[in-house]
């Protein structure tokens, strides 16, 4: 009882809305990561009480003539008591050993993943990918992985650059991306909902600022997103974002980013085709709103210091094309 | 009276300095001009004389003593494809950048103006493409790839192109100047 309330005060002390957490799981392997910090945590908080009450009873205990001078705490009973504490830390120790070892046996065991997806580390920023056999019907977007809810996910990492660390609390364990490596990991979502993730492996100066979302929705609704997300971007129709793409495509905006449908196919920053369909800016930093948006083209170095996006000099008026024309890509 | 021993504190003072100067060399300077500020020519040359142009410079290169902008410009040299034609400086469709021979000058003015304005035979002008800083962090990096820049702030050759036996680092010899035009440019 006492013991609830205590883990709940924690959860609640370390969870704030949006926020991720370990103790409040929301999937099998994060509910299997949660069972393991939570005996370790009560087997921890016995054995401290069990310490603090054996001190406060060597430092109050009534002395005896018997037991002063140089003989002080020996005697057959002290021994008894020494060596009893040690085999009981080393039985405790190979429990924890034991039940830690088959918990990342089991995180480890992929149940055959129905959905693939690929996730490669930038610095700052996550790309995700959607494979699929005809290249043209690949979908590809930044920093946010939506899945289906109660779908085993199998997520392929790799890093680009410097070495980063998967890690979205909620749902999964860390894995590290390392260049020229290939590793994977999987998570299943039990609950829809937004869950936020972070690169746990310092990488750089806006190692901070390299955060994710995972998007768990219902299968259809996740269905739909990808059908969206596979295809390219439209011409749009309105003079004023017309111009913006004409804006987009003149500017240094295609060395760096692809926008499907057009002749942008940089591939050094993210993929923008589907860009006002996302939540974030700049890997989980800023919402994604007009004016947000505006202040990162105009001036990325004062949201990130040490991004690789290059501060943009545009007159305002191409500057508001430039935006209708990136609302459009929805 | 007695004399206040110098030695401790002049060494102390150059113990300050040298750190200072790695602090210049580590120095990174994210938003070196405000946004909204325009590009303003920073080299022009004269066409109207005799013999090769001479370039007169109205900034100097910001980055021949930093590392990091060093390590950006090698970021940016492989991130714009200057490796399509110039290889890792050793040069295809492009003259290599690793050897002491500049067809239209080694000075770093001489380099920005070669990305800025592009050359005939292929190199593309990135005027309007590339910022002022990210044009400055390209030359910094390309001076590095012939030996030009100090050697502990050019950056070290990516691990899978080392040879076995890395060579003696030796300090290359004054880079020459080869004003002959390339043999398709004459009349």
């Amino acid at each position: 009882m006492i013991l609830a309330l205590l883990q709940e005060t924690a959860a609640r002390a370390l969870t704030f809305p949006g926020a991720h957490s370990v103790l409040r799981p929301h999937g099998p392997q994060a509910l299997r990561i949660h069972e393991l910090w939570r005996f370790l945590w009560i087997v921890a908080l016995v054995v401290w009480v069990l310490v603090v009450a054996a001190l406060l009873w060597g430092a109050f205990r009534r002395h005896g003539p018997e037991d002063g001078g140089e003989r002080s705490g020996g005697g057959p009973g002290m021994h008894r008591a020494v060596v009893g504490a040690t085999a009981l830390t080393v039985v405790v120790l190979v429990v924890f050993l034991v039940f830690d070892f088959s918990t990342g046996r089991a995180l480890t065991m992929a149940p055959g993943g129905e959905l693939h997806v690929q996730v490669t580390g930038h610095q700052w920023w996550w790309e995700v990918e959607y494979p699929h056999p005809e290249p043209y019907k690949r979908a590809t977007t930044a920093n946010e992985i939506h899945v289906p809810v109660g779908v085993p996910v199998v997520v392929e990492l790799q890093a680009a650059d410097v070495i980063h660390s998967f890690w979205a609390p909620s749902l999964t364990g860390k894995r590290d991306l390392i260049p020229r490596v290939r590793s994977s990991l999987w998570f299943q979502a039990d609950t829809p909902g937004v869950y936020r993730g972070q690169c746990a492996e310092f990488c750089g100066y806006q190692h901070a600022k390299m955060g994710f979302q995972i998007i768990a929705e219902p299968r259809a609704q996740f269905e739909a997103w990808l059908a969206r997300q596979r295809d390219s971007a439209r011409t749009p129709a309105d003079t004023l974002a017309r111009r913006g793409r004409q804006v987009f495509l003149a500017s240094s905006c295609p060395l760096c980013h692809t926008i499907a449908g057009t002749m942008a196919g940089g591939n050094v920053g993210p993929d923008l085709t589907h860009l006002a369909s996302r939540r974030t800016l700049a890997a989980g930093t800023l919402p994604n709103t007009r004016g947000n948006l505006a202040g990162w083209i105009v001036d990325p170095q004062r949201i990130k210091p040490g991004v690789i996006m290059p501060a943009n000099q545009l007159a305002p008026r191409d500057l508001q094309a430039l935006l209708a024309y990136l609302e459009t890509l929805e | 009276m007695r004399l206040v021993p110098l030695a401790p504190f002049a060494a102390l003072a150059l113990a300050l300095v040298s750190t200072l100067a790695g602090c210049q060399r580590e120095a990174r300077r994210f938003r070196e001009t405000p946004p909204a500020a325009t590009a303003s020519p920073l080299v022009t040359d004269d066409p109207l004389q005799p013999g090769p142009v001479v370039i007169s410079a109205t900034a100097r290169s910001p980055y021949e003593e930093n590392a990091y902008a060093v390590s950006q410009g090698e970021q940016l040299y492989n991130q714009l494809n200057c490796v399509g034609c110039h290889a890792h400086g050793g040069g295809s469709y492009g003259p290599p950048l690793m050897d002491d021979e500049w067809i239209y000058g080694s000075e770093p003015e001489n380099i920005f103006e070669t990305i800025v304005e592009g050359r005939p035979n292929g190199m593309p002008a990135w005027r309007g493409k590339l910022s002022n800083q990210q044009v400055w962090q390209l030359v910094a990096y390309v001076r590095s790839l012939s030996g030009l820049l100090r050697p502990d702030v050019a950056p070290g050759r990516p691990d899978h192109m080392e040879a076995r036996s890395m060579p003696q680092a030796t300090t290359p010899a004054r880079p020459r100047q080869s004003f002959q035009p390339p043999a398709s440019t004459h009349p």
